[in-house]
């Protein structure tokens, strides 16, 4: 689960990260009161969406001359007439694809002196299964890119869970980012802040791109993104509330109400599938005979047949569906779970598109019989290469 | 031969008493006679299971530690929900049982975090988490992989995701060849037990003629299980292989069902990690469904 900029940085700040003073809006009406609660003379109005690039998008509505979604402003007038040009436009980034996002959320923040842009990010590195900080001297900028064509200038420092964060570590960190004087000091607290948000609130990632090196010396987080652990989320309820289902896509959502693994794609042949790894291949294989999936479904070992009748249902609602193929090799999951999900979805919500059923593991001849015995319109499948060619076939028929 | 586990392994069950326990338990009874021998509950000491298909007891422990002691376990596996499973790895690790499979999937990644600390200064070995188990055909099934498909054979497979598992057990029984061991470990970033490990027991134990390796998106251990076989192969130590590797379709960026199968910051896509496989001389099918027959034209040269 990811969240929006402003509720990183007031996340950091509770744990005494150096951020910028600033204020959320929803409404350009709220954009001059907003502007008035920080000191001023420098402000920054950044759009809050969950993609990067935002600085160098653009915005669908407004000419290729207008300004980004990132912007700065001199006065709070020029705060309002940047809060009307964002507000409700559509921002394309690098990150959002062509449809872009609608910007519904925007971050007015006092404007600081940049001497230096650095990158800092924690993740878990999973080679030794430790979280490790990634750092570097070019920040600002995409850290891909800077890993693709400078690997050098990229340092990771997996920090011992069981010590923590090290005046040793720190020192590292510093080192690796050049950091001298005020900035040096700060670090002492920063960094162990940093790992100690990171492993309190269960994250996945933790980006800060740039921190930056003001002109008095001191540090501070200029930009923060934030990911969280799927898996975790049942212990923060403060996380959770953060949710913005407007930046999630609706069938993603209400999959995660049923606990299924579900990802929205572009093609027509919709998924079900039980494990990811299946899943991945049934994808890959719909697409070695020439169609795209619509979806990845996997709808996990313990499913009843309520959560297997609820991920069809969500698959059979995705108006790009030409055909359905349900993929499943027993082992926790029993065939004749599925096959009574199925049928009891099917029921429910009717059948418009051809549906092939390969059924093979844990109970699978009761399987076979619920479904041969409910009358419905299903083709049966003998493996996973006869399920692809058949799906396919009955599409381009 | 096998690796990891054959007859004589005795088995504990962390979770016993919960649906998916019991379950898979009278499948693993139910499987060539797996010793199971006893399970655990901290409340429920002193009491017994029984399965409700043949009525066969086993004794309840408060502790792994006792039901070590008491049972002569060598190996454990867990059913516990996920925001009680990493205690309970621990519980295992701290009873030094040898073996500890976890099949519970959902488990919070800082959780490994501290697991993995702790197993990596125990002589435990961990597989899993949110994986299938381990069977041995006509020996021992931990976990709960189908055993109906399997046929005891000549082929170790090895692989992150259950269900490829199951293909690959699925196909080789059907090309005739059967398999030593099938080994699932797991689909999390974070887990006990990569490929180097199930290579390096494959590559020794006689009985493996060949090895099948199944991988998908994200991290870099198929890179590193490519590497090592080089390695090997240049002491003389070489099986024949096939492959396949999962996600060539995923999008970027997007966690696909595993917590481990994403591609992000530029690394863990399908086709390096194919490149890698293929570089070290494992014949890598662009099909799942063509796992088997892959081998098989492998071992006809």
């Amino acid at each position: 689960m990811n969240i929006h900029e402003y509720q990183a940085k007031a996340l950091l700040k509770g744990y005494g990260a150096p951020v910028a003073e600033g204020v959320a809006i929803l409404k350009v009406e709220e954009a001059e009161a907003a502007a008035k609660q920080l000191p001023g003379p420098l402000y920054v109005v950044k759009s809050q969406i969950h993609a990067g690039g935002r600085g160098k998008g653009k915005f669908k509505e407004l000419g290729p001359d207008a300004k980004g979604g990132v912007r700065l402003a001199k006065s709070i007038e020029e705060v309002v007439a940047h809060a009307k040009d964002m507000l409700g436009n559509t921002l394309v980034t690098a990150q959002t694809g062509e449809a872009g996002k609608q910007v519904n959320r925007l971050y007015i923040e006092d404007g600081a002196d940049i001497d230096r842009e650095l990158y800092c990010s924690l993740l878990v590195d999973r080679s030794v299964g430790q979280v490790a900080f990634v750092v570097s001297t070019e920040g600002g900028m995409d850290i891909e890119a800077v890993a693709h064509d400078t690997p050098e200038k990229i340092h990771t420092i997996a920090i011992d869970p069981e010590t923590g964060v090290t005046a040793d570590d720190v020192a590292k960190i510093s080192k690796a980012l050049e950091l001298s004087g005020a900035a040096a000091e700060d670090a002492k607290s920063l960094f162990p802040a940093l790992y100690k948000a990171f492993g309190e609130k269960d994250m996945a990632l933790l980006e800060v791109n740039p921190l930056i090196v003001m002109k008095d010396g001191h540090l501070r987080v200029l930009d923060a993104k934030m990911s969280f652990d799927g898996n975790a989320l049942f212990r923060h309820d403060d996380v959770k509330a953060l949710r913005d289902e407007t930046e999630e896509d609706s069938k993603e959502i209400e999959a995660s109400k049923w606990d299924l693994a579900y990802v929205a794609l572009d093609g027509n042949i919709g998924c079900m599938v039980n494990g990811a790894g299946l899943a991945m291949a049934t994808m890959d294989i719909i697409k070695l005979y020439g169609k795209e999936p619509a979806n990845f479904c996997d709808v996990g070992g313990g499913a009843g047949k309520e959560k297997v009748a609820a991920a069809f249902k969500i698959i059979t609602a995705d108006p790009k569906v030409e055909g359905i193929l349900v993929n499943i090799f027993g082992g926790i999951m029993r065939c004749d779970v599925i096959a009574e999900g199925v049928v009891a979805a099917v029921q429910e919500v009717g059948l418009k598109v051809p549906l092939v059923v390969r059924l093979e593991g844990t109970n699978v001849e009761l399987g076979k019989k619920i479904l041969n015995e409910s009358g419905l319109a299903i083709t049966a499948a003998d493996d996973l290469d006869d399920a692809a060619k058949k799906i396919v076939a009955a599409i381009k028929a | 031969m096998s690796i990891l586990v054959n007859k004589d392994t005795k088995v504990l069950v962390q979770g016993l008493t919960g649906k998916t326990g019991t379950f898979h338990t009278e499948q693993a009874l139910a499987y060539y006679g797996t010793k199971m021998v006893g399970g655990i509950h901290p409340k429920k000491g002193g009491e017994s299971w029984s399965s409700g298909v043949d009525g066969t007891s086993l004794p309840i422990f408060a502790s792994v530690a006792e039901a070590k002691e008491k049972t002569g376990a060598d190996a454990s596996v867990i059913y516990v929900p996920p925001a009680g499973a990493a205690d309970a790895i621990i519980e295992a690790i701290e009873a030094e049982i040898p073996l500890i499979t976890c099949i519970t999937e959902g488990i919070p990644v800082m959780d490994m975090v501290r697991v993995k600390a702790k197993l990596d200064k125990s002589k435990s070995r961990l597989l899993g988490p949110n994986c299938p188990g381990v069977l041995t055909p006509e020996e021992c099934k931990i976990g709960i992989m189908p055993g109906s498909i399997f046929r005891k054979g000549s082929v170790g497979i090895v692989s992150r995701s259950g269900t490829l598992t199951y293909e690959a057990v699925f196909q080789t029984s059907n090309e005739g060849l059967g398999q030593t061991t099938a080994v699932g470990i797991g689909g999390d970033p974070v887990k006990g037990t990569e490929f180097i490990d199930m290579l390096e027991m494959f590559l020794a134990d006689d009985a493996t003629q060949s090895i099948i390796m199944i991988g998908e998106i994200g991290g870099s251990a198929e890179e590193d299980a490519a590497q090592f076989l080089i390695d090997e192969a240049k002491k003389g130590r070489k099986k024949p292989m096939a492959g396949f590797i999962a996600g060539r379709t995923a999008p970027k960026g997007r966690t696909m069902g595993h917590a481990g199968a994403v591609v992000s910051g530029g690394k863990g896509d399908a086709e390096s990690k194919i490149a890698a496989m293929e570089a070290a001389g494992i014949k890598v099918s662009p099909s799942p469904a063509r796992l088997g027959k892959t081998l098989v034209e492998v071992l006809k040269g």
